[in-house]
């Protein structure tokens, strides 16, 4: 397929990762803050295939895994409202919440749907006026204007049974949050490919210039990957951090204007509540009062409350998902990893998501294995 | 279609009609929206995510990165 087999190919993939390491002579440390790219990396090996100077580490870019406890006890009590159908991507489907899964409430008799686009949730919305249809809204910048694009097309349409319980979550913010703690040193930041079509290069400029981390944004295929690792491994010996885009193909340093442009029409920066992380000020998006009647948080408010009986949080014991996302630690350090916790039996958010870090080791690594394309 | 959220597979622009256009990858047909990417021409490709176009490939700087790897392949053979 063109834009994908060119990037697979296994024979340069090798040159590349042998002028890494002819490039690189002190160890550094780099975190890849997509779920999609931890994914990559461990599909093709590409721990095995950098030099031993290079170590990778998972970050927060799981949308599923970052969602809070607390916010998918919301979408479960949502659930159980009256005339109420939720709609949500896949992924959300098997993660716990404090007492129970969507995939428990929709047995238990709850009317849940896995949709692929806020598209077919917005059709089910036009199908069933008599029902109020919930999206529940996850994601990065990438998702954030597709559900900004639906709510407007819904304003149009006058779909007024249409809503989005807004968890979306912002990628710069939560970078500096990260690096403020101070847990985890990092050299370079492999920045989300997807994320960066929508918001360009431009907001990142503050990680070199105030932490002095290099930032390269990267596609996600192997020779994508190399070359971001390329890169980064190339500023950081020169002593010279910046940010750079390694994948021009879709990235340009203004991002998409038409995307930001309705992303700003529907929503206003707000403080987000990171599994693992916390209450990360102005890392997320609301809905603005303008189109506040399709903000489920606000228009089930009331009933929520009652509904939720305000029983306490709950974590799933022994899970180290939060420090997974916080680059403290890998997977291999849960001692539950891959004996009490498996895709089968996910006993957190991140061997649930396809994106997530424990899945993803789970299902391609061991400590030991071998590289290949 | 990808399990994996933040992905976004390229597809080439079939036919447009108003905000939506038929897309097409490795034989498969399917509706999107391109309200996020007006500037979206029949033929070129676009970057699919959750039934939207997020993004235009732009085809003049892929090229520039093949030829980089390009010289990068044929570089580290006379090494
Ligand atoms: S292996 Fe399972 S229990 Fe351990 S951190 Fe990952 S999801 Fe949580």
């Amino acid at each position: 397929m063109k834009f994908l087999d060119e990037y697979q190919n296994s024979e340069l993939a090798t040159k590349l990762a042998h002028r890494i390491a002819n490039h690189s002579t002190k160890p550094i440390r780099l975190m890849e803050f997509c779920g999609g790219h931890t994914h990559a990396i461990m599909r093709h090996g590409i721990r095995q295939l950098v030099p031993a100077t290079v170590e990778m580490r998972a970050g927060p870019g799981c949308p599923v895994c970052v969602t809070a406890t607390t916010d998918l006890d919301k979408a479960i009590a949502l659930a159980w409202l009256p005339n109420v159908t939720i709609t949500t991507f896949g992924d959300m489907m098997r993660v716990p919440g404090s007492y129970s899964s969507l995939q428990r409430t929709k047995a238990e008799g709850a009317d849940v749907r896995v949709v692929y686009s806020t598209i077919d949730a917005m059709e089910i919305a036009r199908e069933n006026p008599k029902k109020s249809v919930i999206f529940i809204g996850i994601g990065f910048e990438t998702t954030a204007p597709t559900i900004a694009a639906s709510i407007i097309k819904a304003q149009q349409g006058g779909i007024e049974n249409f809503h989005v319980l807004s968890c979306l979550k912002l990628t710069p913010p939560v970078m500096k949050a990260l690096l403020d703690s101070g847990e985890v040193k990092l050299d370079g930041i492999i920045c989300p490919g997807h994320v960066s079509v929508i918001i360009g290069s431009r907001p990142y400029e503050f990680i070199p210039a105030d932490y002095g981390v290099a930032c390269v944004i990267s596609g996600f295929e192997p020779i994508d990957i190399l070359l971001c690792v390329g890169k980064l491994v190339e500023q950081i010996e020169a002593g010279q951090p910046k940010v750079e885009i390694a994948y021009r193909r879709g990235v340009k340093p203004q991002g998409n204007r038409k995307a930001l442009e309705l992303m700003g029409e529907v929503f206003q920066i707000d403080g987000a509540n990171w599994r693992g992380i916390g209450i990360v000020p102005q890392s997320g998006l609301k809905i603005n009062q303008k189109y506040e009647h399709f903000d489920a948080a606000k228009v089930f408010s009331g009933l929520l409350r009652c509904a939720r009986n305000d029983k306490p949080v709950r974590e799933p014991k022994g899970c180290r998902c939060g420090d997974i996302l916080r680059g403290v630690a890998t997977p291999f350090e849960c001692h539950l990893f891959g004996k009490v916790c498996t895709p089968e039996k996910p006993v957190g958010p991140c061997m649930v998501s396809s994106e997530g870090a424990c899945a993803a080791y789970y299902q391609y690594g061991s400590p030991e294995s071998s590289g290949k394309i | 279609m990808p399990k994996v959220m933040c992905l976004a597979i390229p597809m080439r622009i079939a036919s447009i009609e108003g905000d939506e256009a038929e897309a097409e990858v490795g034989g498969v047909v399917r509706r999107v929206s391109i309200a996020l990417t007006p500037e979206a021409k029949v033929g070129e490709y676009v970057l699919l995510h959750t039934g939207y176009a997020i993004g235009v490939i732009d085809e003049a700087e892929a090229k520039e990165t093949l030829k980089l790897l390009e010289e990068i392949a044929s570089f580290s053979e006379i090494s």
